[in-house]
């Protein structure tokens, strides 16, 4: 695979608030192709902020953010819709589109971005959903008609229905059983070595952060601190700490 | 970025090979779809799939792989494949290993479903009927309960729905009602000026104007403005779980999203009908004054005669009942919502025209029944 430039996703001095509420000040992320990031914070310090400000749904204060070697903010509509055709975003409650069924939903971006035949995009999306570990009876259902576990899913399916570059998840193994959280994890890797993938991931699952994540973000006093497992396992900081020695964390067999 | 993707068919002696390479990506999987054939050389058995050479694969491109090779394996061939890079097989292995990937079928429609959708159709409305005419019972119901209990009533809810529905309608129901009285005025004007009966104008003005224009007017924008609001605000609800919730912590629905917005347009109604009367008065009144060259003092005292009271009651009395259909059928319209954003249009846009339909099938009972009655 030709490689342009090893940054896929760069954010310098990135800002955001809300009000008076400061969520981001000065944050700077490097994102390297082909690696999984997971990103970790308290409820509430932006994490989902953050993501949508890296796909463009939120406008920072201030910063830059570069995507692909491309500065995000100095874009033509054309070369933004290219873009967005190399990323799959899924949403933290889903966001699917509630007026169409699940296979729908993953042929969405399919009608948008490419030329490919009714019946081959059936497949395809067929087999997006059955990769994604819903039924093969799921796609002609509607979004109202699925439990949140497989709302998930179908998020998840839509996500990589253009088999993107970079795959933004929001929290992707919450609200699935723990086998299928594990399953969900081996995808992404797998997904990720054959396609050299870029994966960004929220989550508060320290399973998946110990399973997939080759460096972990935490977002704390408003910036990022980015760091394999055992840099952070040796950070003094009391949440980090609490949060990689804590129960849960023992249980996931890190901290001990 | 790679070459994009390719296949070459040969043969080795018996053998079938098709040699893959390049990128198999989203991109190419419509011209790879169709490269992937079986053409009429390959009559021995046994089949060799070449991936040594891909060097970028997705899922799309995986598929189309795995789809050839099961389709040899049904014709009976002995198939091997070669991979090379151990990710890339490892995809591949997953997508081989996915099981009944069928595509999701359209479900077919032959004559008899058809018919019996009609069927289902006008079942359908009498359901609906049946279910609002319930939802009317439960409303009284709810509404004799708290009327006992007035304290219990929502009354910030109340006086936020009378500002929204009867405050803010103020504008545009002035507005309609001034220009329809202008056009009523300069049109009976027009007419009544052949017979010589000019003056007659005013009496015609004052009584349609104040029996019937005025409140039907202001009851359709209200149903198009607020009855179309509360099926879009309650069905918004819906479709989040909100009104389900709402349920779980002990609220009933019907105290909390309808009851408020009942009362608060059948008080609005009334006051816009009133607003409503005094501008298509007024409206009508300018022109008069202009065409039957008359002064404003003139104009209120002829207007004085040609009405009594009684016009003005025939009017004002409808507009309860009116808002009270308005408000019940956007509350119900919008309690039948279900899952989708769909599903809140196709029902705010129903809310709306049954509105407006029944309140003028009311007018015209009303009407007969105040003929009866010799009002
Ligand atoms: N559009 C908005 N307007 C105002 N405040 C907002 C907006 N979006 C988010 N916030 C605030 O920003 C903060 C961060 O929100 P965000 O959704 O990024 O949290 P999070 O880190 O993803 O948390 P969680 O782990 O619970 O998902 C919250 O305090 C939220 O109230
Ligand atoms: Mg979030």
């Amino acid at each position: 695979m030709a490689v342009k430039s090893d940054l896929v996703i760069s954010l310098k001095g990135i800002v955001n608030r809300f009000g008076q509420q400061v969520l981001h000040d000065g944050l700077d992320l490097d994102v390297k192709r082909g690696e999984v990031i997971g990103i970790v914070g308290g409820s509430g310090t932006g994490k989902s902020v953050l993501m949508r400000t890296i796909i463009g749904l939120n406008r920072q204060a201030a910063g830059t953010i570069t995507v692909l070697g491309q500065r995000m903010d100095q874009l033509s509509d054309a070369d933004r819709t290219r873009i967005e055709a190399r990323w799959g975003v899924l949403f933290q409650n889903g966001a699917l589109f509630s007026s169409l069924t699940v296979a729908e939903n993953v042929q969405a971006p399919m009608r948008e971005h490419t030329d490919l035949q009714p019946r081959l995009m059936d497949e395809l999306a067929a087999l997006k959903i059955r990769l994604s570990g819903l039924p093969a009876d799921a796609g002609a259902k509607y979004p109202s008609q699925l439990s949140g576990g497989m709302k998930k899913r179908a998020g998840l399916a839509r996500a990589l229905a253009l088999d993107p570059d970079i795959l933004f998840l929001d929290e992707p193994t919450a609200g699935l059983d723990p086998i299928g959280a594990a399953e969900f994890d081996q995808l992404i890797r797998n997904l990720q070595r054959s396609l050299g993938l870029t994966v960004v991931m929220i989550t508060h699952d320290l399973d998946s952060l110990v399973a997939i994540c080759d460096r972990i973000g935490i977002l704390i006093d408003r910036r990022i601190r980015v760091g394999t497992l055992a840099d952070h396992l040796k950070d003094e900081h009391p949440w980090i700490k609490e949060y990689f020695h804590g129960p849960r964390a023992r249980a996931a067999g890190i901290g001990v | 970025m790679s070459d994009p993707g390719w296949v070459k068919f040969t043969t080795s002696g018996s053998t079938a090979i098709w040699s893959c390479g390049g990128a198999w990506t989203i991109e190419h999987a419509t011209r790879l779809d169709g490269d992937l054939t079986i053409p009429a050389e390959a009559i021995s058995k046994t089949a060799i799939l070449d991936l040594s050479a891909i060097d970028q694969l997705d899922t799309s491109g995986a598929w189309l792989i795995s789809r050839h090779g099961k389709t040899l394996h049904g014709k009976g061939f002995a198939v091997e494949t070669r991979e090379g890079d151990p990710d890339l097989a490892a995809l591949l292995k997953r997508v081989v290993e996915t099981e009944d990937v069928l595509p999701v079928q359209p479900p077919q429609r032959n004559l008899s479903d058809k018919i019996a959708e009609v069927g289902a159709a006008a079942e359908g409305i009498l359901t609906e009927s049946r279910d609002l005419v319930a939802f009317f019972g439960a409303l009284v119901m709810a509404l004799s309960r708290l009327a006992l209990t007035p304290w219990k009533l929502r009354w910030n809810a109340i006086f936020s729905h009378l500002e929204q529905t009867g405050l803010n309608a103020l504008p545009i129901v002035g507005m309609i009602n001034l220009l329809v009285g202008v056009v009523l005025a300069f049109q009976g004007a027009d007419q009544l000026a052949r017979f010589g009966a000019q003056t007659f104008t005013i009496n015609m003005l004052g009584i349609s104007v104040l029996r019937e224009m005025a409140v039907l007017l202001t009851a359709i924008v209200v149903a198009g403005r607020s009855g179309s609001a509360f099926t879009a605000q309650i069905g918004t609800m819906q479709v989040n779980e909100e009104v389900d919730a709402l349920r779980t912590i002990g609220l009933n629905p019907m105290d909390v999203l309808v009851v408020p917005r009942v009362l608060a347009l059948m008080i609005a109604l009334p006051l816009l009908t009133f607003f409503a009367d005094m501008m298509g008065l007024l409206g009508g009144g300018l022109m008069c004054i202009a065409l039957l060259d008359i002064s404003f003092g003139q104009y209120l005292s002829l207007l004085n005669q040609a009405i009594t009271v009684d016009h003005f009651w025939v009017g004002l009395v409808k507009a309860p009942f009116f808002a009270a259909l308005i408000a019940l059928i956007g509350c119900f319209e919008g309690l039948r919502v279900s899952g989708s954003a769909e599903s809140v249009g196709r029902l705010t846009t129903r809310s709306v025209v049954e509105g407006i339909f029944m309140v003028i099938i009311v007018d015209a009972l009303f009407s007969i029944l105040f003929s009866y009655l010799g009002i």
